[in-house]
Protein backbone atom coordinates (compact mmCIF):
# COMPACT_ATOMS: atom_id res chain seq x y z
CA UNK A 1 0.00 0.00 0.00
CA UNK A 2 1.51 3.76 -1.33
CA UNK A 3 1.05 6.01 1.37
CA UNK A 4 -0.46 9.01 0.71
CA UNK A 5 -3.17 11.39 1.91
CA UNK A 6 -6.06 9.67 -0.75
CA UNK A 7 -5.06 6.39 1.47
CA UNK A 8 -5.12 8.27 4.53
CA UNK A 9 -8.57 9.50 4.23
CA UNK A 10 -10.00 6.24 2.90
CA UNK A 11 -7.78 4.43 5.83
CA UNK A 12 -9.72 7.20 8.47
CA UNK A 13 -13.25 6.26 7.39
CA UNK A 14 -13.34 2.82 5.84
CA UNK A 15 -11.79 1.75 9.16
CA UNK A 16 -9.60 -0.82 7.64
CA UNK A 17 -6.85 -2.06 9.59
CA UNK A 18 -3.43 -1.05 8.30
CA UNK A 19 -1.54 -4.18 6.47
CA UNK A 20 1.63 -4.74 7.56
CA UNK A 21 4.67 -2.88 6.97
CA UNK A 22 6.67 -5.71 5.66
CA UNK A 23 6.35 -9.56 5.16
CA UNK A 24 7.64 -12.18 7.41
CA UNK A 25 8.08 -15.27 5.51
CA UNK A 26 9.52 -18.48 6.69
CA UNK A 27 13.46 -18.77 5.03
CA UNK A 28 14.31 -19.93 1.58
CA UNK A 29 17.18 -22.51 1.01
CA UNK A 30 18.87 -20.54 -1.14
CA UNK A 31 19.37 -16.86 -1.81
CA UNK A 32 21.79 -14.48 -3.77
CA UNK A 33 23.00 -12.26 -1.07
CA UNK A 34 22.33 -13.12 2.80
CA UNK A 35 22.67 -9.54 4.88
CA UNK A 36 23.16 -10.47 8.81
CA UNK A 37 21.94 -8.03 11.02
CA UNK A 38 18.53 -6.07 10.63
CA UNK A 39 19.09 -2.78 11.65
CA UNK A 40 19.29 0.33 9.37
CA UNK A 41 22.68 -0.42 7.74
CA UNK A 42 22.10 -3.85 7.04
CA UNK A 43 18.25 -2.71 5.68
CA UNK A 44 18.98 -0.11 3.47
CA UNK A 45 21.52 -2.45 1.92
CA UNK A 46 19.14 -4.69 1.05
CA UNK A 47 16.99 -2.21 -0.57
CA UNK A 48 19.63 -0.66 -2.44
CA UNK A 49 20.71 -4.34 -3.68
CA UNK A 50 16.67 -4.53 -5.09
CA UNK A 51 16.16 -1.42 -6.44
CA UNK A 52 19.65 -0.25 -7.61
CA UNK A 53 21.06 -3.27 -8.46
CA UNK A 54 17.95 -5.56 -9.07
CA UNK A 55 19.39 -8.07 -6.78
CA UNK A 56 15.80 -9.22 -5.00
CA UNK A 57 17.01 -12.55 -4.28
CA UNK A 58 18.02 -10.95 -0.64
CA UNK A 59 17.57 -12.58 2.81
CA UNK A 60 18.37 -9.93 6.15
CA UNK A 61 18.54 -12.66 8.99
CA UNK A 62 18.37 -10.34 12.46
CA UNK A 63 18.96 -13.05 15.71
CA UNK A 64 16.55 -10.18 17.74
CA UNK A 65 13.76 -7.78 16.65
CA UNK A 66 13.84 -5.56 13.61
CA UNK A 67 16.17 -2.43 13.98
CA UNK A 68 16.35 -3.43 18.15
CA UNK A 69 20.17 -2.92 18.65
CA UNK A 70 21.59 0.09 17.46
CA UNK A 71 19.51 1.76 15.30
CA UNK A 72 16.83 1.77 18.29
CA UNK A 73 18.99 2.87 20.39
CA UNK A 74 21.02 6.26 18.99
CA UNK A 75 19.92 9.93 19.57
CA UNK A 76 19.82 10.17 15.64
CA UNK A 77 21.87 12.88 15.21
CA UNK A 78 22.60 13.26 11.39
CA UNK A 79 25.85 15.69 10.20
CA UNK A 80 28.43 15.15 7.27
CA UNK A 81 30.69 17.88 8.95
CA UNK A 82 33.94 15.43 9.40
CA UNK A 83 37.53 16.60 8.67
CA UNK A 84 39.22 14.19 6.60
CA UNK A 85 38.09 13.76 2.80
CA UNK A 86 37.11 10.34 2.43
CA UNK A 87 34.93 10.50 5.71
CA UNK A 88 33.95 13.89 4.76
CA UNK A 89 32.81 12.51 0.95
CA UNK A 90 31.45 9.57 2.84
CA UNK A 91 28.96 11.04 5.23
CA UNK A 92 28.05 14.00 3.31
CA UNK A 93 26.96 11.38 0.80
CA UNK A 94 24.62 9.96 3.67
CA UNK A 95 23.08 13.58 4.04
CA UNK A 96 22.53 13.87 0.32
CA UNK A 97 20.33 10.97 0.45
CA UNK A 98 18.66 11.99 4.11
CA UNK A 99 17.44 14.94 2.36
CA UNK A 100 15.27 12.75 -0.05
CA UNK A 101 14.82 9.59 1.75
CA UNK A 102 11.07 10.13 2.56
CA UNK A 103 10.02 10.48 -1.04
CA UNK A 104 12.79 7.83 -2.02
CA UNK A 105 10.94 5.51 0.95
CA UNK A 106 7.38 6.79 0.32
CA UNK A 107 7.53 6.96 4.39
CA UNK A 108 8.09 9.17 6.77
CA UNK A 109 11.19 9.37 8.89
CA UNK A 110 10.89 12.96 10.28
CA UNK A 111 14.23 13.86 8.78
CA UNK A 112 14.79 17.88 10.76
CA UNK A 113 17.62 19.54 9.31
CA UNK A 114 17.15 21.43 12.47
CA UNK A 115 20.85 22.27 12.66
CA UNK A 116 23.72 21.12 14.55
CA UNK A 117 25.67 22.83 16.99
CA UNK A 118 29.01 22.07 18.21
CA UNK A 119 30.56 23.92 20.82
CA UNK A 120 34.00 24.66 21.45
CA UNK A 121 35.53 25.10 25.12
CA UNK A 122 39.02 25.91 24.47
CA UNK A 123 41.39 27.39 22.33
CA UNK A 124 42.56 24.07 20.85
CA UNK A 125 38.68 23.39 20.17
CA UNK A 126 38.47 27.11 18.34
CA UNK A 127 41.42 25.95 16.50
CA UNK A 128 40.33 22.76 15.69
CA UNK A 129 36.49 23.44 14.54
CA UNK A 130 37.46 26.42 12.58
CA UNK A 131 39.58 24.35 10.55
CA UNK A 132 36.65 22.13 9.86
CA UNK A 133 34.92 24.64 9.19
CA UNK A 134 37.21 25.48 6.29
CA UNK A 135 38.30 21.90 5.58
CA UNK A 136 34.18 21.61 5.11
CA UNK A 137 33.56 24.40 2.87
CA UNK A 138 36.73 23.59 0.29
CA UNK A 139 34.85 20.22 0.60
CA UNK A 140 31.86 21.98 -0.56
CA UNK A 141 29.93 21.16 3.01
CA UNK A 142 28.12 24.08 4.40
CA UNK A 143 29.44 24.38 7.86
CA UNK A 144 30.19 27.88 9.40
CA UNK A 145 31.59 29.51 12.48
CA UNK A 146 29.47 31.61 15.20
CA UNK A 147 30.56 33.73 17.79
CA UNK A 148 29.34 32.50 21.27
CA UNK A 149 26.39 35.57 21.14
CA UNK A 150 25.49 34.25 17.52
CA UNK A 151 25.36 30.27 19.06
CA UNK A 152 23.29 31.33 21.93
CA UNK A 153 20.41 33.44 19.03
CA UNK A 154 20.57 30.45 17.63
CA UNK A 155 20.19 28.26 20.58
CA UNK A 156 18.75 30.93 22.80
CA UNK A 157 19.15 28.47 26.35
CA UNK A 158 22.42 28.03 25.80
CA UNK A 159 24.41 29.54 28.73
CA UNK A 160 27.16 31.26 27.31
CA UNK A 161 28.41 33.15 30.27
CA UNK A 162 31.99 33.35 31.14
CA UNK A 163 31.44 31.94 34.70
CA UNK A 164 31.51 28.67 33.21
CA UNK A 165 33.64 25.64 33.89
CA UNK A 166 34.43 25.64 30.53
CA UNK A 167 32.89 28.87 28.47
CA UNK A 168 31.99 28.84 25.34
CA UNK A 169 34.30 30.08 23.10
CA UNK A 170 32.29 29.79 19.73
CA UNK A 171 30.85 26.89 17.74
CA UNK A 172 30.72 25.50 14.24
CA UNK A 173 26.91 24.81 13.13
CA UNK A 174 26.07 22.50 9.85
CA UNK A 175 22.61 24.09 9.30
CA UNK A 176 21.57 20.92 6.80
CA UNK A 177 22.13 18.77 10.03
CA UNK A 178 19.50 17.53 12.60
CA UNK A 179 17.72 14.64 13.92
CA UNK A 180 15.67 12.13 12.45
CA UNK A 181 12.82 9.17 13.54
CA UNK A 182 14.94 6.22 13.93
CA UNK A 183 12.64 3.37 14.12
CA UNK A 184 10.99 5.45 11.03
CA UNK A 185 14.19 4.61 9.32
CA UNK A 186 14.65 0.90 10.05
CA UNK A 187 10.50 0.27 9.25
CA UNK A 188 11.05 2.40 6.39
CA UNK A 189 13.54 0.76 4.44
CA UNK A 190 11.65 -2.52 5.76
CA UNK A 191 8.87 -1.83 4.70
CA UNK A 192 10.29 -0.43 0.84
CA UNK A 193 12.73 -3.73 0.50
CA UNK A 194 10.09 -6.39 1.29
CA UNK A 195 8.13 -4.96 -1.21
CA UNK A 196 10.79 -5.47 -3.72
CA UNK A 197 11.21 -8.73 -2.95
CA UNK A 198 13.74 -8.99 0.15
CA UNK A 199 13.08 -11.77 2.87
CA UNK A 200 13.44 -9.94 6.02
CA UNK A 201 13.80 -12.79 8.67
CA UNK A 202 13.67 -11.75 12.51
CA UNK A 203 14.39 -14.40 15.33
CA UNK A 204 16.99 -15.54 13.43
CA UNK A 205 20.32 -15.87 14.48
CA UNK A 206 23.52 -16.83 12.37
CA UNK A 207 25.38 -19.25 14.26
CA UNK A 208 28.06 -20.39 11.32
CA UNK A 209 29.37 -19.41 8.37
CA UNK A 210 30.11 -22.38 5.87
CA UNK A 211 32.51 -22.03 3.52
CA UNK A 212 33.79 -24.37 0.71
CA UNK A 213 37.33 -26.10 -0.15
CA UNK A 214 38.36 -22.55 -1.49
CA UNK A 215 37.98 -21.07 0.97
CA UNK A 216 34.79 -18.92 -0.51
CA UNK A 217 31.52 -18.56 1.63
CA UNK A 218 28.44 -21.04 0.74
CA UNK A 219 26.11 -19.84 3.31
CA UNK A 220 25.15 -19.92 6.56
CA UNK A 221 23.85 -21.54 9.42
CA UNK A 222 20.76 -20.35 11.31
CA UNK A 223 18.62 -20.73 14.83
CA UNK A 224 15.93 -21.52 11.70
CA UNK A 225 18.20 -23.70 9.86
CA UNK A 226 20.88 -23.64 6.66
CA UNK A 227 20.57 -20.96 3.95
CA UNK A 228 22.80 -21.20 1.13
CA UNK A 229 24.37 -17.75 -0.21
CA UNK A 230 27.22 -17.05 -2.65
CA UNK A 231 27.82 -13.62 -1.14
CA UNK A 232 27.19 -12.56 2.66
CA UNK A 233 27.17 -9.23 4.07
CA UNK A 234 27.63 -8.56 8.00
CA UNK A 235 26.30 -5.70 9.49
CA UNK A 236 26.16 -6.55 12.79
CA UNK A 237 27.37 -3.89 14.56
CA UNK A 238 28.93 -4.26 17.97
CA UNK A 239 28.05 -8.16 17.12
CA UNK A 240 30.45 -7.95 14.30
CA UNK A 241 33.22 -9.63 15.34
CA UNK A 242 31.45 -12.32 16.83
CA UNK A 243 30.06 -12.67 13.48
CA UNK A 244 33.43 -12.85 11.73
CA UNK A 245 35.32 -14.68 14.32
CA UNK A 246 32.50 -17.89 12.33
CA UNK A 247 34.78 -17.33 9.24
CA UNK A 248 37.73 -17.37 10.57
CA UNK A 249 38.50 -13.79 9.92
CA UNK A 250 40.11 -11.28 12.96
CA UNK A 251 39.02 -7.44 12.73
CA UNK A 252 40.86 -4.23 14.27
CA UNK A 253 37.18 -3.74 16.54
CA UNK A 254 36.65 -3.74 20.09
CA UNK A 255 32.43 -3.29 21.43
CA UNK A 256 31.91 -1.47 24.15
CA UNK A 257 28.51 0.17 26.15
CA UNK A 258 27.65 3.80 24.86
CA UNK A 259 24.70 4.83 26.85
CA UNK A 260 21.67 7.66 26.36
CA UNK A 261 18.50 8.78 28.20
CA UNK A 262 15.56 10.38 27.82
CA UNK A 263 14.14 13.18 30.37
CA UNK A 264 10.28 13.61 30.80
CA UNK A 265 8.63 16.15 27.91
CA UNK A 266 8.46 19.14 28.39
CA UNK A 267 7.53 21.70 25.51
CA UNK A 268 9.63 23.35 22.96
CA UNK A 269 12.55 24.20 24.57
CA UNK A 270 15.60 23.16 22.25
CA UNK A 271 15.48 24.32 18.89
CA UNK A 272 18.49 22.61 17.44
CA UNK A 273 21.56 19.79 18.18
CA UNK A 274 23.92 20.76 20.54
CA UNK A 275 26.89 18.76 21.13
CA UNK A 276 29.68 19.12 22.90
CA UNK A 277 32.91 17.16 22.64
CA UNK A 278 35.12 18.52 25.08
CA UNK A 279 33.06 18.63 28.59
CA UNK A 280 31.06 15.52 26.15
CA UNK A 281 27.10 16.20 25.97
CA UNK A 282 24.57 15.91 23.69
CA UNK A 283 21.51 16.97 23.81
CA UNK A 284 18.31 17.52 21.44
CA UNK A 285 14.75 17.52 21.70
CA UNK A 286 12.66 14.69 20.34
CA UNK A 287 9.07 15.80 18.81
CA UNK A 288 7.68 13.96 21.95
CA UNK A 289 9.03 16.64 24.31
CA UNK A 290 11.77 14.63 25.45
CA UNK A 291 15.15 15.64 25.72
CA UNK A 292 17.39 12.67 24.16
CA UNK A 293 20.96 12.75 25.95
CA UNK A 294 24.12 10.78 24.88
CA UNK A 295 26.29 9.78 27.04
CA UNK A 296 30.04 8.34 26.50
CA UNK A 297 31.08 4.81 26.16
CA UNK A 298 32.53 3.01 29.49
CA UNK A 299 36.26 2.34 29.54
CA UNK A 300 36.35 -1.14 28.59
CA UNK A 301 35.05 -3.81 26.50
CA UNK A 302 31.39 -5.16 26.73
CA UNK A 303 27.98 -6.74 25.18
CA UNK A 304 26.05 -6.09 28.55
CA UNK A 305 23.90 -2.91 27.08
CA UNK A 306 24.17 -1.39 29.78
CA UNK A 307 26.82 1.13 30.83
CA UNK A 308 28.26 2.72 34.11
CA UNK A 309 26.11 5.29 36.22
CA UNK A 310 29.19 7.46 36.67
CA UNK A 311 29.02 8.00 32.63
CA UNK A 312 25.66 8.99 32.33
CA UNK A 313 25.85 11.38 35.66
CA UNK A 314 29.34 12.78 33.97
CA UNK A 315 27.21 13.44 30.75
CA UNK A 316 24.02 14.89 32.99
CA UNK A 317 26.64 17.40 34.48
CA UNK A 318 27.60 18.67 31.57
CA UNK A 319 24.23 19.06 29.91
CA UNK A 320 23.38 21.11 33.56
CA UNK A 321 26.32 23.12 33.08
CA UNK A 322 25.46 24.38 29.40
CA UNK A 323 21.52 24.40 30.09
CA UNK A 324 20.86 25.28 33.82
CA UNK A 325 17.13 25.33 32.97
CA UNK A 326 17.41 21.47 32.58
CA UNK A 327 18.90 20.92 36.13
CA UNK A 328 15.06 20.36 37.30
CA UNK A 329 14.19 17.84 34.43
CA UNK A 330 13.54 14.21 35.62
CA UNK A 331 14.95 11.71 33.28
CA UNK A 332 12.68 8.73 31.81
CA UNK A 333 14.26 6.34 30.66
CA UNK A 334 18.28 5.20 30.19
CA UNK A 335 19.60 2.36 27.95
CA UNK A 336 23.13 1.28 26.38
CA UNK A 337 23.80 -0.30 23.15
CA UNK A 338 27.19 -2.12 21.84
CA UNK A 339 29.34 0.11 19.39
CA UNK A 340 32.40 -1.14 17.10
CA UNK A 341 35.36 1.11 17.58
CA UNK A 342 37.97 0.91 15.33
CA UNK A 343 41.07 1.76 15.84
CA UNK A 344 41.02 5.06 13.89
CA UNK A 345 37.21 5.71 14.52
CA UNK A 346 36.18 5.37 10.99
CA UNK A 347 34.23 2.50 9.65
CA UNK A 348 35.30 -0.36 7.65
CA UNK A 349 33.60 -0.97 4.55
CA UNK A 350 34.01 -3.61 1.52
CA UNK A 351 35.44 -7.01 1.45
CA UNK A 352 37.52 -9.78 3.67
CA UNK A 353 39.92 -11.80 3.34
CA UNK A 354 37.27 -14.60 2.99
CA UNK A 355 35.66 -14.76 -0.98
CA UNK A 356 32.00 -13.90 -0.96
CA UNK A 357 32.56 -12.32 2.79
CA UNK A 358 31.79 -8.47 2.87
CA UNK A 359 31.70 -6.59 6.16
CA UNK A 360 30.16 -2.94 7.17
CA UNK A 361 31.09 -2.22 10.57
CA UNK A 362 33.23 -0.09 12.78
CA UNK A 363 30.71 2.88 12.99
CA UNK A 364 31.49 3.57 16.93
CA UNK A 365 29.71 5.84 18.49
CA UNK A 366 27.96 7.84 14.99
CA UNK A 367 26.98 5.31 12.46
CA UNK A 368 23.22 6.74 12.53
CA UNK A 369 23.82 9.38 10.38
CA UNK A 370 25.31 7.30 8.11
CA UNK A 371 22.12 4.81 7.12
CA UNK A 372 21.44 5.85 4.00
CA UNK A 373 24.88 5.91 2.37
CA UNK A 374 26.64 2.99 4.21
CA UNK A 375 23.71 1.05 2.89
CA UNK A 376 23.99 2.87 -0.59
CA UNK A 377 27.46 2.29 -0.92
CA UNK A 378 27.68 -1.36 0.70
CA UNK A 379 25.15 -2.77 -1.68
CA UNK A 380 27.41 -1.35 -4.63
CA UNK A 381 30.30 -3.15 -3.23
CA UNK A 382 28.32 -6.55 -2.69
CA UNK A 383 26.64 -6.11 -6.33
CA UNK A 384 29.93 -5.24 -8.39
CA UNK A 385 32.15 -7.43 -5.62
CA UNK A 386 34.80 -4.43 -5.59
CA UNK A 387 34.09 -1.46 -3.42
CA UNK A 388 32.01 1.64 -4.22
CA UNK A 389 34.46 3.95 -5.22
CA UNK A 390 33.26 6.54 -2.11
CA UNK A 391 34.24 3.29 0.58
CA UNK A 392 37.64 2.45 -1.25
CA UNK A 393 39.51 4.22 1.34
CA UNK A 394 37.33 2.38 4.17
CA UNK A 395 38.76 -0.54 3.26
CA UNK A 396 40.22 -3.50 6.20
CA UNK A 397 43.49 -3.52 4.18
CA UNK A 398 44.15 0.06 5.93
CA UNK A 399 45.01 -0.88 9.12
CA UNK A 400 48.29 -3.15 7.28
CA UNK A 401 48.87 -0.28 4.47
CA UNK A 402 49.07 2.42 7.60
CA UNK A 403 46.69 4.85 5.70
CA UNK A 404 44.27 5.11 8.39
CA UNK A 405 41.53 7.75 8.59
CA UNK A 406 42.13 9.22 11.67
CA UNK A 407 38.85 10.65 13.06
CA UNK A 408 39.72 10.34 16.32
CA UNK A 409 41.72 13.23 17.31
CA UNK A 410 39.54 15.12 14.87
CA UNK A 411 36.20 14.33 16.46
CA UNK A 412 37.12 12.96 20.18
CA UNK A 413 34.29 10.86 21.27
CA UNK A 414 31.43 12.44 20.18
CA UNK A 415 30.69 11.77 16.33
CA UNK B 1 30.80 1.43 38.28
CA UNK B 2 32.80 -2.06 38.37
CA UNK B 3 33.85 -3.40 41.74
CA UNK B 4 37.84 -4.43 41.03
CA UNK B 5 40.29 -6.14 42.81
CA UNK B 6 43.46 -5.01 42.66
CA UNK B 7 46.15 -7.63 42.95
CA UNK B 8 48.05 -5.29 45.40
CA UNK B 9 45.80 -3.35 46.67
CA UNK B 10 42.38 -4.90 46.97
CA UNK B 11 38.89 -3.95 45.83
CA UNK B 12 38.80 -0.31 44.73
CA UNK B 13 35.60 1.45 42.42
CA UNK B 14 36.69 1.64 38.52
CA UNK B 15 37.53 5.21 39.02
CA UNK B 16 40.84 4.37 40.57
CA UNK B 17 41.63 3.00 37.45
CA UNK B 18 42.63 2.95 34.07
CA UNK B 19 41.79 0.00 31.18
CA UNK B 20 44.53 -1.29 29.41
CA UNK B 21 43.16 -2.95 26.25
CA UNK B 22 43.19 -6.71 25.48
CA UNK B 23 45.94 -8.54 27.59
CA UNK B 24 48.97 -11.10 27.03
CA UNK B 25 49.74 -9.57 23.51
CA UNK B 26 53.24 -9.40 23.18
CA UNK B 27 55.03 -6.73 21.29
CA UNK B 28 57.20 -8.88 18.52
CA UNK B 29 60.70 -8.75 19.97
CA UNK B 30 62.28 -7.49 16.48
CA UNK B 31 59.72 -5.43 14.69
CA UNK B 32 61.77 -5.00 11.52
CA UNK B 33 61.88 -8.63 11.41
CA UNK B 34 58.17 -9.52 11.48
CA UNK B 35 55.99 -8.76 8.00
CA UNK B 36 52.85 -6.32 7.87
CA UNK B 37 50.61 -9.00 8.51
CA UNK B 38 51.95 -9.58 11.43
CA UNK B 39 52.27 -6.04 12.59
CA UNK B 40 49.08 -4.64 11.93
CA UNK B 41 47.64 -8.00 14.24
CA UNK B 42 50.04 -6.69 16.79
CA UNK B 43 48.82 -3.14 16.70
CA UNK B 44 45.50 -3.00 15.96
CA UNK B 45 43.56 -6.89 15.62
CA UNK B 46 41.71 -7.76 18.76
CA UNK B 47 39.71 -11.02 19.64
CA UNK B 48 37.13 -9.18 21.27
CA UNK B 49 35.05 -11.65 22.80
CA UNK B 50 31.52 -12.07 24.39
CA UNK B 51 32.08 -14.11 27.19
CA UNK B 52 35.90 -14.09 29.00
CA UNK B 53 37.92 -11.77 27.76
CA UNK B 54 41.69 -11.21 29.20
CA UNK B 55 42.21 -7.59 30.22
CA UNK B 56 44.80 -5.13 31.13
CA UNK B 57 43.80 -2.64 34.09
CA UNK B 58 46.56 -0.32 35.33
CA UNK B 59 45.43 1.31 39.45
CA UNK B 60 46.24 4.43 38.58
CA UNK B 61 45.12 6.46 41.35
CA UNK B 62 46.31 3.62 43.39
CA UNK B 63 49.47 1.83 43.34
CA UNK B 64 50.19 2.64 39.97
CA UNK B 65 50.30 -0.89 38.84
CA UNK B 66 49.30 -2.78 36.10
CA UNK B 67 47.70 -6.30 36.21
CA UNK B 68 45.62 -8.53 34.32
CA UNK B 69 41.91 -9.84 35.07
CA UNK B 70 39.38 -11.70 33.53
CA UNK B 71 36.08 -10.50 32.95
CA UNK B 72 32.65 -12.34 31.32
CA UNK B 73 31.45 -9.24 29.05
CA UNK B 74 28.05 -10.21 29.17
CA UNK B 75 27.92 -9.96 32.49
CA UNK B 76 30.30 -8.02 33.33
CA UNK B 77 31.80 -9.91 35.81
CA UNK B 78 34.96 -10.02 37.48
CA UNK B 79 36.47 -13.70 37.54
CA UNK B 80 39.82 -13.10 38.11
CA UNK B 81 42.57 -10.65 38.44
CA UNK B 82 46.23 -11.64 38.43
CA UNK B 83 49.33 -10.37 38.31
CA UNK B 84 51.43 -8.84 35.11
CA UNK B 85 53.47 -12.04 33.71
CA UNK B 86 51.18 -14.53 35.18
CA UNK B 87 49.66 -17.16 32.79
CA UNK B 88 45.74 -16.54 32.36
CA UNK B 89 43.81 -18.85 35.09
CA UNK B 90 41.03 -20.93 34.48
CA UNK B 91 37.51 -19.08 33.62
CA UNK B 92 36.09 -21.38 36.30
Amino acid sequence: MRFSFATLLRQAFTGNAWPEQWRSPEPRSTYDVVIVGAGGHGLATAYYLASEHGIRNVAVLEKGWLGGGNTGRNTTIIRSNYLQDASAALYEHALKLWEGLAQTLNYNVMYSPRGVLMLAHTEHDVRVFRRHVHANRLAGIDNEWLTPEQAQQFCPLLNVSADLRYPVLGAALQRRGGVARHDAVAWGYARAASALGVDIMQNCEVTAIRRDASGAVTGVETTRGPIAARKIGVVAAGHTSVVMAMAGVRLPLESFPLQALVSEPVKPVLPCVVMSNTIHAYVSQSDKGELVIGAGTDAYTSYSQAGGLHIVTHALEAICELFPTFRRLRMLRNWGGIVDVTPDRSPIVGLTPVPGLFVNCGWGTGGFKATPGSGHVFAATIARGEPHPIVVPFALDRFRTGRLIDEAAAAAVAH
Amino acid sequence: MLLIRCPFCGARGESEFRYGGEAHIARPPDPSAVDDAAWTDFLYMRTNPKGVHAERWRHIHGCGRFFNCLRDTVSDRIIATYPVGQSRPDAE
